[in-house]
């Protein structure tokens, strides 16, 4: 069973179709890179594999089961998080709170206002192992709001994965990264979503070709090619698409 | 380990305060105080449970005095009930009954309000505000039309015997439910709801994303805000021993708005302050002026636009400089301060004073009297002056401002390193 | 018959002095994001400056300067208030115009004193315009009629054929695009607000002698305003339009209806007797509740439909 499938899966914002009939098969523990050009409709993918956006036809599958009727939240709760191409975090808690916030609803605390957070000896933990994990415990009582830009990317991957969801969708975790800050997120991405499926949307093709078991190409909304990196890199329909503009 | 003292020295001083006014000459208690302090108790549960939606959910609700009011109109219900004998509860127990009222009220409309966001919210608890306070004078049974309904609370019914016919008793029996509901309320602040609805202020998608329902949250956060309103109206009905549509009506909800902001919606403590705040301001100003409300308006507007975070969160960005030990240095740059704004005060009231005194005040036949001396309100004089030290006042205080803001944020700066 | 046809007149009048607040309300709301909360409260000063500059020059002058006063507060209070607020963000805006109702309010009170003011239809327009079957149609009523569509001609056209028209009309349906299209902003965002004010200033003019002036007015109009902006839909104009008819038209007749919800049920066999709340909400006749029915209708079309009539966006 694949671990998310997409089945001819359209959009239409108006009279414009976005996305224009997408099937794709993940399956689990897969490495799987989303690229294409600007407007291909990748985060729009996003949006509507994660329920932000309500799909115009077809159906997507998270592990055989349809989810593209349902709300983020409910989607969430069956094993899909998703990170945010402009850092999506909560600015006004601090570093810690964010994490532990992203850990509540996965250990079952849903809207207890009867257990007291500080009592939680294993979901503290948890969110301290994560800050570690992260590299941020040094920063675990600033707000959020107020990190750098690489360190607020890292805490948005943070929460992404805090809930342990085993679908995980990064949309361009690395953008507007140095090239360091992208080394070693790219290092912390490995780390965390080790036995994970990831699907990631990604420009730089370094870290696509060096990350991806698997590689699709999105255009104008429609998927010109998908398979391993070596096939991709040699598809002439890619190449003339898009790789060969790149390396231009 | 500050706070908890803070905590323990104000719960001291709202035990003691009656007795460091009481006549022993006559064995009597100061009333005005005791009701001005039990005014205090009802207005700290009232702006505290309204933070729980504007200052942690970020949400600006106007109808908060619609669940104070219930529990107000029901106490006095059940008080009635009490009194026949028909509920055999004792008195101390009584506020959780209004609590439930409240708690009902805010999870019928809460369903509804929670389901909008930001502005639509805002309109939609504009509307319940309205229809339910103009409900309350039209409908007599429940409400009691425009006389409102009256009860007596000597239900003879006590845990510890008490008869509450004295003011004082009542003033107990309010400090009690107050520390309850305010650590009750603290209490939230520290449970997965609690911290989740801070999460929905923030971002109210990312929310959704980390397997949250955020109007879920905000419906239960609303519901549970309504839930402690209640308790406040509860005691509001056993103190006055009449509720009419003021305890319900929009006055009363931007009370509760005006409260929590000037306060700070940031801190949980804030509201607190503003609720004792407004109620000084309240029954000491208002006596002395017709216009208490201007400057009340006027000092939540500059908050709105110079201190979005209020009194407490003023005091609050004073922890770091202080930590360093280096409030001493501000001591100069504020004292520089407190001429031009005292001016710019002086100034504005002035104004305000004269021309309320022109109409309001003419037309109840009062006279504008300062140190003795009644101040003619149609002479040129005492409006050049007021306007005179006003601009001048305001002039001052502009670059004086500029002045301390650069020791503030080089003092800011200092310490971060 | 024949007062139905009054009251469809007199729910039309109140329904277009309505509008003339709503469709204000709904642009400066649909430019900027901002209820403006304060919105009945220039309604109200356009009232009381209209009854003092008529004191000196006449009403027609004073229909003119009024709103144009109206209009340069509104400009004031853009620039120098919302603008500083709109950097603390979305609830500070609101919140600073509501701590504006408080201020106006006041200092109207303390301007004009607590009783209402002396503001009377101005004699040329005092008299009835036509008798139909025995009632009477005052000609101020007609009056208002027509200041009131010539305003909704004029900011019809307004939109339509400037510039600063398709901005706004730009800003209606695609909020965010405008702002990125490098246009002016903060001018186009006060010439709305002033505009708003304007039109809420020209209703206080023809409203304050039709209704009573008096320090309470902003707080009877303001709540109706809103549920007519929520009916509608919030930033729809053309349901701004419908809501503001109905409810104009609900309010009128609501007064002449002397039935309850019991009566109607009566023929059904269903008789309700006792003396409980839900028995006498049963059996209040609709005339008496008039002031009711707004609320309910808002509650109730945000129950089944949360965007309101014709209302296409959240917030």
């Amino acid at each position: 069973m694949t671990a998310l499938s997409l089945r001819d899966v359209r959009k239409n914002f108006g009279a414009t179709e976005i996305i224009r009939g997408v099937t794709l098969d993940i399956a689990p523990s897969e490495r799987h890179c989303i690229i294409g050009p600007n407007g291909a409709g990748k985060t729009t993918c996003f949006n509507l594999i994660s329920g932000r956006f309500p799909i115009s036809s077809g159906e997507i599958l998270l592990n055989g089961q349809r989810i593209d009727t349902l709300q983020p939240h409910k989607i969430n709760r069956l094993g899909l998080s998703r990170s945010f191409q402009i850092t999506s975090i909560f600015h006004r808690l601090s570093v810690f709170e964010n994490l532990r916030c992203a850990l509540l609803w996965s250990r079952g605390y849903r809207y207890s206002f009867w257990s007291p957070l500080w009592r939680q000896k294993a979901l503290n933990e948890a969110a301290e192992r994560l800050l570690e994990d992260l590299n941020l415990a040094t920063r675990r009582d600033i707000m959020a709001g107020l990190l750098s830009y690489a360190e607020q990317r890292a805490l948005e991957i943070g929460m992404t994965i805090a809930g342990g969801a085993s679908v995980i969708l990064l949309d361009e975790p690395t953008a507007g990264m140095s090239n360091t800050e992208t080394d070693y997120a790219m290092a912390l991405i490995r780390r965390v979503t080790q036995g994970k499926t990831l699907l990631m949307v990604e420009h730089d093709m370094k870290v696509v070709f060096d990350l991806a078991d698997t590689i699709t190409v999105l255009v104008y909304g429609q998927v010109i090619a998908s398979g391993p990196p070596a096939t991709v890199r040699a598809n002439r329909a890619v190449q003339e698409a898009y790789l060969g503009a790149l390396e231009e | 380990m500050r706070s908890r003292w803070l905590i323990l020295v104000l719960v001291a001083v709202a035990i003691a305060l009656p007795w460091g006014f009481y006549d022993w000459g006559h064995h009597r208690h100061a009333g005005f105080l005791i009701s001005m302090l039990s005014q205090a108790g009802m207005m700290i549960i009232l702006a505290l449970s309204y933070n729980m939606l504007l200052g942690q959910a970020g949400l600006f609700s106007l109808c908060h005095a619609t669940f104070f009011g219930i529990g107000g109109y029901a106490m006095v219900h059940f008080l009635n009930a009490a009194g026949k004998d028909e509920l055999p509860l004792p008195m101390e127990v009584m506020p959780l009954l209004a609590g439930l009222s409240g708690l009902g009220l805010a999870i019928l409309f809460g369903a509804m309000a929670t389901k909008q966001r930001a502005t639509a919210f805002a309109m939609i608890t504009l509307g319940i505000g309205e229809l339910m306070a103009t409900a309350a004078l039209m409908f007599h049974h429940f409400f009691g039309g425009e006389g409102g309904v009256t009860t007596d609370r000597m239900i003879d019914n006590s845990l510890f015997g008490l008869t509450y016919s004295s003011g004082i008793q009542v003033y107990y029996l309010i400090v009690a439910w107050t520390l309850i509901a305010v650590a009750l309320m603290y209490y939230l602040t520290l449970t997965p709801l609690g911290r989740m609805a801070n999460a929905t202020r923030d971002n109210y998608e990312r929310a959704q994303f980390i397997g949250y329902d955020p109007r879920m949250v905000r419906f239960i956060q609303f519901a549970l805000s309504g839930f402690f309103a209640g308790i406040g109206g509860g005691l509001y009905a056993i103190t006055y021993e009449i509720v009419t549509f003021d305890a319900l009506a929009a006055p009363l909800s931007a009370n509760a708005l005006l409260m929590a902001y000037i306060g700070g919606t940031t801190v949980f403590g804030g509201p607190i302050l503003g609720a004792i705040l407004i109620t000084l301001l309240q029954s000491g100003v208002s006596l002395l002026s017709n216009s208490w409300l201007v400057y009340v308006g006027v000092m939540f507007i500059a908050m709105v636009i110079f201190a979005p975070s209020g009194l407490a969160g003023i005091i609050q960005a004073h922890g770091p400089i202080k930590r360093a030990g280096r409030l001493g240095r501000l001591t100069l740059p504020y004292l520089r301060l407190v001429l031009p704004a005292l001016a710019l005060l002086l100034g504005f009231v002035g104004l305000v004073e004269l021309m309320s005194f022109l109409t309001i005040g003419a037309a109840q036949g009062k006279k504008l009297v300062l140190f003795g001396n009644a101040i003619d309100v149609h002479a040129t004089m005492p409006w050049v002056i007021s306007a005179a030290s006003l601009v001048w006042g305001a002039v001052w205080l502009r670059f004086a401002a500029a002045g301390f803001h650069r020791v503030w944020e080089n003092l800011s700066a200092e310490v971060r390193r | 018959m024949e007062t139905l046809l009054i009251s469809v007149l007199n729910g039309l009048v109140y329904g277009m002095l309505l509008f003339m607040l709503a469709s204000g309300l709904t642009l400066i709301f649909s430019m900027m994001g901002v209820l403006n909360f304060a919105h009945a409260s220039i309604y109200m000063l356009g009232a009381y400056l209209a009854f003092t500059i008529s004191q000196f020059v006449g009403f027609f002058p004073a229909l003119i300067i009024a709103p144009i006063l109206c209009g340069l507060i509104g400009a004031a209070i853009e620039i120098w208030g919302l603008r500083r607020a709109h950097q603390n963000g979305h609830i500070a805006e609101l919140l600073f115009t509501f701590g504006l109702v408080f201020i106006i309010q006041r200092v109207v009170q303390m301007t004009w004193g607590m009783l209402p003011m002396p503001y009377r239809v101005p004699p040329s327009l005092d008299f009835p315009l036509f008798v139909l079957y025995g009632s009477n149609f005052p000609a101020y009523r007609g009056f208002m009629l027509l200041i009131s569509a010539a305003m909704l001609l004029s900011t019809w056209l307004l939109l339509k054929k400037t510039r600063v028209g398709l901005i706004i009309q730009a800003a209606l349906t695609h909020p965010h695009m405008v702002s990125a299209l490098g246009h002016n902003v903060p001018r186009v965002f006060t010439t709305v607000f002033a505009g708003g004010c304007l039109l809420a200033g020209l209703a206080g003019v023809i409203g304050g002698n039709y209704q009573t002036t008096e320090p309470g007015m902003a707080d009877s109009m303001g709540p109706i305003v809103f549920v007519v902006v929520v009916f509608g839909g919030l930033g729809s104009l053309a349901g701004c339009f419908v809501a503001s008819i109905v409810m104009g038209m609900i309010q009128t007749f609501a007064v002449v209806i002397d039935y309850s919800v019991a009566d109607v049920l009566r023929p059904l066999g269903l008789a309700i007797s006792g003396d409980t709340l839900l028995t006498e909400v049963l059996t209040v006749p609709v005339a008496r509740i008039g002031a009711l029915l707004p609320f309910v209708m808002m509650v109730t079309i945000l129950f089944f439909r949360p965007r309101g009539l014709m209302g296409t966006r959240d917030t």
